[in-house]
């Protein structure tokens, strides 16, 4: 199918198409000095105009100079929020009357969220006990995605091979172009369910040079990414770098919060949380996020495994980069930067790597 | 929680408890007692040795345990041998006959007894290391015919740690399996060895190429052990251990039991020594 086109009201037009059709929308907005993820109700809620400016351990809004909706990289929170909730309740002794999966649209899922939707899938949805809240939220999604023609400072996406443009998985992908006409989209549809979406909305055929044009921007962000992994095989370089010295002076900068698990689209670990009331007669089974930085994390009766902040850092960006492909057949970085910029002392998951890549070089000479 | 009745179905099935009972309880130790559980509902699938499953303590929380007996025929039931060391496993401990304890499982990989048929087994096993290695045991001598020597070498800190006494007393009567025993601290009339497993380890001689050799125990001892047998000449394939580490939900999901590349709740607890070597070398993996 050919691409389409819509303007601003085609996009009003889209929220409350997607909310008539049972979708709770959530969508970028601004809230808290941040561009959040939120529940929209109009189009209107979408941070038009803002734009944001990040570094390491750095985040602040910015005014642009133009009307863009979607002119803005990644902010504190992903779609695991939605997908993989922070607090899920699996079990209670008084039994839980099964609820349905929410239908959530989401509106504005970068290509670097879009990979990391997938690779959640391969962690909670693919295994030999797939967790079945997650497959069923996940099964009634809406992704209208879009393409970024301006990475952001922390970006890296291109490095990993998921973006700037969008991979399969969406259902309607947005390239948002801004001219003397003002706000419009390019639309591609990724199916069925998106073709009829897009049959509600006031749309047109897109034009060959439209088209030729939004590709050739969206393709042209790969070079102005802020950020990069060194090439080469990163979880062989884990591997080798088990022993190296560097791990010490990371975690002199490493407070060991967690933020950067908190932040990341793909980090899925919790923990089970059995809790009862005061009378010990009613019992109730949680599951929690949690982060491999935690002290207790690898608790065994002896003590924990990982005690000091350079192994949790060494765990983390290894399975990160490294053992998630012997564990889910991906990597589990998907580029979006939202680790460095939420890490308080600024620590640069690409510097570190490229770091450690140099002194392998140099262990080789 | 001794009504069934309020004990829901499942809701996410995988992670929650299905009700079993415990028909007996038999003290083993000081710090470890065996219970045998039966199903309220219908049975879980009969686990493996070597699988795990995970147990829950009425309102206290769960934890991973290595079943220690085999069912045997239309038998149901699941054993597990519990060495009181946290709120949970102290609560498991102590459940008295008629409690209802939560299991899910089975889980993990086994000790790979099938793929053994046909060669000599050595059986080392340290301290409360013994309960998941019990089901080998006594899987070889059900299934006798099917394997070469049968050996079994037992360490705990003294005489009255030992698990499983007086089958310890019966196998060591039984001429189609060798047993060692030693203790770390001996007492007067000790009639078995003193010093670590890997002394009686040393002087075992045996068949390296037709040999499978399965650890449980403490790390380093798992680790002195392979050491042993490699330099023996067994191939690191054919030595298996057994790993321990946090597992909340035992299916994947958690992350917290992870050993380099290896989630253990599902590529373990038991593992090829070959994969846990290069692992177990590198502190605090």
């Amino acid at each position: 199918m050919s691409s389409a086109v819509i303007d601003t009201a085609g996009l009003q037009q889209l929220v409350s198409t997607l909310i008539d059709r049972g979708y709770r929308v959530i969508g970028p907005t601004l809230s808290d000095n941040a561009i959040v993820l939120g529940e929209l109700t109009s189009a209107d809620e979408l941070p038009v105009g803002w734009g944001v400016d990040v570094g390491p351990g750095h985040y602040r809004l910015r005014r642009r100079d133009d009307a863009a909706a979607f002119g803005h990289s990644a902010g504190p929170q992903s779609w695991k929020e939605f997908l993989h909730p922070p607090r899920q309740r699996l079990w209670s002794s008084d039994g839980v009357a099964q609820e349905d999966a929410p239908r959530y649209a989401f509106l504005g899922v970068r290509a670097c969220d879009l990979a990391a939707i997938a690779v959640l899938n391969g962690v909670l949805g693919k295994g030999a006990h797939p967790d079945g809240g997650f497959v069923d939220r996940l099964a009634r999604i809406f992704v209208v995605a879009v393409n970024c023609t301006e990475p952001g400072g922390l970006c890296f996406c291109a490095s990993m091979g998921t973006g700037p443009e969008v991979g399969p998985g969406y259902d309607l992908a947005l390239t948002e172009r801004i001219d003397d006409e003002g706000r419009w989209y390019v639309v591609d549809v990724g199916s069925d369910v998106g073709t009829q979406v897009l049959a509600a909305l006031p749309h047109r055929e897109a034009r060959g040079a439209e088209i030729d044009s939004a590709r050739a921007d969206v393709a042209e962000a790969a070079h102005h990414m802020g950020r990069s992994m060194p090439t080469g095989d990163l979880r062989e370089l884990l591997i080798e770098s088990r022993e190296s010295p560097h791990w010490d002076e990371v975690a002199s900068r490493c407070l060991t919060c967690g933020n950067c698990t908190m932040a990341c689209p793909t980090c899925f670990c919790t923990s089970v949380d059995d809790v009862t009331d005061l009378t010990g007669e009613h019992a109730e089974r949680w599951m929690n996020w949690a982060s491999c930085f935690e002290f207790d994390f690898t608790f065994v009766h002896e003590g924990s495994v990982r005690q000091s902040g350079p192994s949790r850092y060494r765990h983390w960006i290894t399975h990160k980069l490294g053992s998630w492909h012997d564990q889910f057949g991906s990597s589990g970085c998907v580029g979006c930067g939202r680790c460095i910029a939420w890490c308080p002392t600024g620590i640069d998951i690409t510097e570190e790597m490229n770091l450690l890549a140099t002194l392998a070089e140099h262990r080789d000479d | 929680m001794t009504d069934t009745a309020t004990w829901p179905g499942p809701a996410h099935a995988a992670m929650t408890p299905v009700p079993y009972q415990v028909r007996s309880r038999v003290v083993e130790n000081q710090d470890s007692s065996t219970l045998q559980l039966e199903p309220l509902r219908d049975p879980l699938q009969a686990p493996l040795p070597g699988e795990f499953m995970m147990m829950y303590a009425f309102g206290i929380g769960e934890v991973a345990i290595s079943v220690s007996g085999v069912p045997s025929g239309s038998d149901s039931t699941i054993t597990h041998t519990i060495r009181s060391v946290g709120a949970v496993s102290r609560a498991l401990h102590d459940a008295e006959p008629g409690t209802v304890i939560g299991m899910r499982g089975p889980f993990g990989t086994n000790w790979g007894l099938r793929e053994a048929v046909g060669r000599d087994l050595v059986i080392v096993a340290g301290g409360v290391g013994l309960a998941p290695l019990r089901p080998v045991v006594l899987g070889a001598l059900a299934a006798r015919d099917s394997y070469g020597s049968v050996t079994l070498i037992a360490g705990a800190r003294s005489r009255d740690d030992f698990l499983f006494s007086e089958e310890l007393a019966e196998w060591a009567r039984d001429t189609s399996i060798a047993v060692h025993m030693t203790v770390d601290v001996p007492v007067q009339g000790w009639p078995g060895e003193v010093g670590f497993v890997t002394e009686p380890l040393r002087r075992l001689p045996l068949r390296p190429q037709n040999t499978t050799a399965l650890l449980c125990g403490p790390e380093p001892m798992m680790q002195n052990g392979a050491i042993e047998l490699l330099r023996k000449g067994l191939a690191a394939s054919d030595i298996r251990v057994s790993l321990e580490r946090n597992m909340q939900c035992g299916i994947g999901w958690c992350g917290h039991c992870q050993l380099g590349p290896l989630l253990l709740c599902r590529d373990g607890p038991v593992v090829g020594y070959d994969a846990a070597e290069p692992l177990l070398a590198v502190k605090e993996l």
